[in-house]
């Protein structure tokens, strides 16, 4: 089962190897994970998604986190009503006007953009939920590929209050 | 302020006289910092992993962080055993190592080493020194995180460079207030309480977190109160005074039998400062069968992590014992005592005075009785036996490496804790043969320093431990654990200048022992004895209360 994690840590050196590190160390496979500012200086987000058996054993992990010094707050997002977004860049080939105008047609039916355009290739852009990104991905398989980067989904609740007032 | 005064002066703000530590380049300037002041002991061991082993028997013996210092590369990397001992077993110390200089980070300069990076899944917590004015925060911070909440080992990684380096010395902030326990926490008391007076067949287990909390009076009245039988964990050995009549015993993989059949038999148990060790549970699935659990620890994630337990209270442990005896006890415990009376005299160990480590062990616990003295083991067979019969009555007289059993640990912990004690109370130190062999090199520093500690080596040229295991579960196949090549052990011993005694028969010993209470300097017993079994052992796939026999 996966679950989305949201931390909040002090912006600090280090403190990505001690989270990352303690996940991996009690045998959790971490699918993604990516960190990034918040609206606070202070503070970074680190947006987890892991693979664990059971709550229990996420549980667990969550416990051992909330020990780190550096880490604020943890919340497991999955457990909420929320929104998740992840963005990917994908490169194709399209040597042909043929195939660049199939590839743009795509692109418009997920409303994806067209973020570069060279003799040989494009570059789209899409954000969406992890389906969505699958969808494309899948219906641009049939084309040549030559690249994919992903940042990994995050996460924010529904309603007014934030994570670290939870 | 120079960085390497402001160290000696943070130091001693956080009231550290003894040190212990290697020199090396990358930390050279803060000895010759050292050198310049009389506040400060340092004690110069003959190995780094013996310096983490001293600092964290010194922290052990006196519940204040133990220190450590010192260099990059192989001296940093010789401290990891040490450090993740006493990580294991919750111990504060505060390690300083010096690092390659600001300038020269992340080229593989000459003893460059990642060890923020090699220590971060054994600390408490790390640093990497960036700008040199964190220097004194940091340090600051590394003391306070080693000595609140779970205790454990806190790192600090200093570039050569900020040694030197003009460091701002802020003036210390006031710690925030202890949070007050909230009306949650009180309810899971009051269901705590109910739990304990509607049990027939009680029993606590008191843990190295008794004596790390300082709650074994609060443990003591709880347990009187409502009459709970007591048996305790190899790390909370002294939480309770083994004389009382409460007590039950060590209990365990190799616990007593009295103890481990309480254990199985309970109906509750009331873990108090205990973790669930697999030693101490054995098979988990049998252990936890028709049991409930009151689980009372200082760290929340050790609450359901290796047993799920029906009520878990997490925080300072005489608070909560505290909470625990606001009612009067209603629930007869009678039949539950008789059957645990009978257990206690069915299994109760006949003292023959023949020439065996229980024997030993029986004579060194009735000559040192409720003395000044202090046990400190090692880890092996020889531990096992101490910890089933030596008896011990306070807090802090009992020395031991639990959760990681780091062969090796005893005599440099030893000599932490003597150093500790003074002349108030004086180490008897139980190893094996091949803990010796490891870090018996801090002979020489004990010698050095004319420390009282008497050394008992049980050397039964054997991993006895390990003959022990490979009988069990590797049908008597023995390889790599008898030590064919004989070696001198009291030669060895004499050579550092400490007076040793070779014994071969209990009047030998009795004669060697009682000699060497009468020194004033350093002892060791070599006592050369026939190999044998830790009766009892507990059987891993079965009950706590089921037994190999050997």
């Amino acid at each position: 089962m996966k679950y989305q994690i949201a931390i909040l840590v002090e912006n600090k050196p280090g403190v990505l190897t001690h989270v990352s590190g303690l996940i991996s160390r009690r045998a959790f496979n971490i699918e993604t994970i990516n960190a990034g500012y918040t609206e606070e200086d202070a503070v970074t987000r680190i947006n987890v998604v892991v693979n664990a058996y059971s709550e229990m054993e996420l549980n667990k992990v969550i416990h051992q986190m909330s020990k780190l010094i550096d880490v604020i707050k943890i919340v497991n997002i999955s457990e909420l009503p929320s929104i998740s977004r992840e963005l990917v860049l994908i490169k194709v080939k399209a040597d042909t006007p043929a195939v660049r105008a199939d590839i743009i047609n795509i692109a418009n039916i997920f409303r994806a953009h067209i973020v570069d355009v060279g003799h040989e290739n494009v570059v789209l852009e899409l954000t969406g939920e992890q389906d969505k990104l699958a969808a494309l991905t899948d219906m641009l398989s049939c084309y040549e590929v030559l690249e994919v980067a992903r940042t990994g989904p995050i996460a924010l609740s529904r309603g007014i209050t934030p994570i670290k007032n939870m | 302020m120079e960085g390497s005064q402001a160290i000696i002066k943070c130091l001693k703000e956080n009231g550290i006289n003894t040190i212990f530590g290697y020199p090396g380049g990358m930390i050279l300037p803060l000895f010759d910092a050292l050198s310049k002041t009389n506040d400060i002991d340092f004690i110069l061991t003959t190995h780094e992993q013996s310096a983490a082993h001293a600092a964290d028997g010194y922290a052990r013996a006196s519940g204040k962080a133990g220190v450590c210092i010192a260099t990059s590369g192989p001296g940093a990397t010789n401290l990891v055993t040490g450090i993740a001992t006493a990580f294991m077993d919750s111990i504060p110390m505060v390690i300083i190592t010096g690092q390659v200089d600001s300038s020269l980070l992340g080229k593989d300069s000459f003893q460059e080493t990642d060890i923020f990076g090699i220590t971060m899944p054994i600390t408490k917590h790390n640093f990497k020194l960036q700008n040199a004015n964190e220097l004194i925060p940091l340090l600051r911070e590394s003391f306070s995180l080693a000595c609140s909440g779970r205790k454990g080992p806190v790192l600090i990684d200093i570039p050569k460079d900020f040694f030197y380096a003009d460091v701002a010395y802020p003036a210390k902030e006031a710690e925030p207030p202890a949070a007050k326990p909230d009306a949650d926490f009180l309810i899971c008391a009051a269901e705590a309480i109910n739990e304990i007076l509607n049990s027939r067949r009680p029993v606590i287990i008191a843990g190295g977190g008794v004596i790390i909390g300082e709650a074994h009076k609060e443990l003591l009245s709880f347990a009187e109160k409502y009459k709970i039988p007591v048996v305790s964990t190899l790390m909370g050995i002294g939480a309770f005074p083994s004389d009382h009549p409460l007590y039950m015993g060590f209990a365990g993989l190799h616990g007593r039998k009295s103890a481990n059949y309480a254990v199985a038999e309970a109906d509750l148990i009331i873990a108090v400062g205990s973790r669930f060790g697999d030693r101490q549970t054995g098979n988990i699935t049998h252990y936890v069968y028709e049991k409930h659990f009151i689980h009372i620890d200082i760290d929340p994630a050790e609450i359901d992590k290796n047993v799920h337990s029906n009520i878990g209270l997490s925080g300072d442990m005489k608070t909560i014992l505290n909470l625990l005896m606001q009612r009067e006890p209603i629930n007869n415990l009678n039949s539950w005592w008789q059957i645990l009376q009978k257990h206690r005299e069915k299994f109760a160990y006949e003292y023959t005075g023949k020439y065996d480590v229980p024997n030993i062990m029986h004579y060194i616990s009735r000559s040192i009785n409720k003395g000044d003295y202090v046990v400190a083991t090692d880890v092996g067979q020889h531990q096992m036996w101490a910890a089933q019969h030596i008896r011990r009555y306070q807090p802090r007289t009992w020395f031991t490496s639990g959760g990681l059993g780091t062969m090796g640990f005893g005599l440099p912990a030893a000599l932490g804790i003597q150093l500790y004690f003074g002349n108030e109370k004086r180490v008897i130190h139980i190893a094996g043969d091949g803990g010796i062999k490891m870090t018996g090199s801090e002979y020489y520093t004990i010698a050095a320093l004319h420390l009282p500690i008497i050394s008992i080596i049980i050397n039964n040229e054997s991993l006895g431990m390990i003959r022990q295991l490979q009988k069990v579960f590797y049908g008597a196949r023995y390889f790599s654990c008898n030590f064919e090549y004989k070696m001198n052990y009291t030669k060895y011993i004499e050579s550092f200048g400490i007076k040793a005694y070779t014994v071969h028969s209990m009047d030998e010993f009795v004669e060697s022992f009682s000699d060497a209470l009468k020194q004033k300097g350093p002892t060791a017993l070599v006592v050369n004895i026939g190999k044998a079994f830790v009766d009892p052992m507990a059987n891993t796939d079965a009950r706590l209360n089921t037994f190999i026999n050997f």
